[in-house]
């Protein structure tokens, strides 16, 4: 038990670091998709929208983690 | 340069630069192992730990050609991101100063240390050294297999550029490794970090894209702009961070 817990987070540990910039991601994936699938939001400017979040959360998540001691 | 070819060139490019980090990370401490504790068991813990790689890799690639190939785009897409924004997060937080750089021969050294200080029965299996050669390839070559993986996630006709690019970096990096006989210390890790960080970020973001519905303007020429934007954003998040930890650092200690 101890062993798989200890692979899981090996696991996790390859894709997040920060759980706040996972955690932004996430969320913004799941907003658009369900901007486009249910709302209607236009595909062009869905991909413009998708670039420009993940571009501010991840400099937004550089930025406070350089502000941090 | 026809779509096409940006469409092959550009996982295989991804996948070379993404595996030569993991690769020279690899070498340090199979070299350190090997040179501390013998190199036959060293060498021959990073084979086996190769083997158990391609069988994986030889399970994977039939098993997600029978799902459908937007569910495998959301899905190893998202994975591709945050992967890709932890390795581009971590190399501008290293371009800024915020952390420490990386020193594969400071990490040379500390393991050389670790492993010269117990010493095998001369003649025996040295079952130590072959577990930490084994280990370190396996962890090092499941990231790649995952690079290989979500990069060729656009359909199963980028399998072989994927996969090519990663065997290029194992075969030059294991080269390079005979050759030297000490780690790739003058490889530049964090600007291949950074630029690599750049890449998954946009094919993570491309994948996830269409998996979601989201519709590229040009198609897989858009994975340019892409690109282009986060390395700008990327180049003007190092500035910021830079003043942004001086100021920090500045404040006096409450």
């Amino acid at each position: 038990m101890q062993a798989l817990r200890r692979a899981l987070r090996s696991l996790l540990a390859f894709f997040i670091d920060d759980g706040s910039l996972a955690g932004l991601v996430l969320g913004w994936l799941a907003l658009l998709w369900i901007g486009i699938a249910q709302l209607e939001l236009s595909r062009r400017w869905s991909a413009l929208l998708l670039f420009l979040g993940l571009a501010a959360i991840l400099g937004a998540s550089a930025l406070r983690r350089s502000r941090a001691r | 340069m026809s779509a096409a070819t940006l469409h092959s060139l550009g996982p295989m490019l991804a996948a070379f630069l993404a595996s030569l980090v993991e690769f020279v990370e690899a070498l340090t401490v199979v070299l350190a192992v090997g040179a501390a504790r013998g190199w036959r068991d060293a060498l021959a813990g990073s084979a086996a730990a190769l083997l158990l790689l391609l069988l994986l890799i030889l399970a994977l690639g039939p098993a997600l050609s029978h799902i459908p190939l937007r569910a495998v785009q959301r899905v190893v897409g998202t994975l591709l991101l945050l992967f890709g924004l932890r390795w581009l997060r971590k190399a501008m937080l290293r371009s800024a100063g915020v952390l420490a750089l990386h020193d594969e021969n400071a990490a040379y050294a500390a393991q050389l240390q670790s492993w010269g200080q117990a010493q095998p029965a001369p003649g025996r299996h040295d079952t130590l050294a072959l577990l930490a050669s084994f280990k370190i390839t396996l962890l090092e070559g499941l990231e790649v297999v995952f690079i290989v993986v979500a990069v060729a996630a656009g359909g199963p006709h980028l399998w072989i550029p994927a996969s090519l690019g990663a065997l290029a970096a194992l075969l030059l990096v294991a080269a390079l490794g005979v050759l030297l006989h000490r780690p790739l210390a003058h490889v530049p890790e964090n600007t291949l970090k950074f630029g690599v960080g750049v890449l998954l970020t946009s094919f993570g973001s491309f994948w996830v894209g269409e998996g979601i519905g989201v519709h590229w303007p040009g198609d897989d020429w858009s994975l340019l702009g892409l690109v282009a934007g986060y390395l700008l954003v990327a180049l003007l998040g190092v500035g910021l961070c830079r003043r942004a930890h001086a100021s920090r650092a500045a404040l006096p200690a409450r």
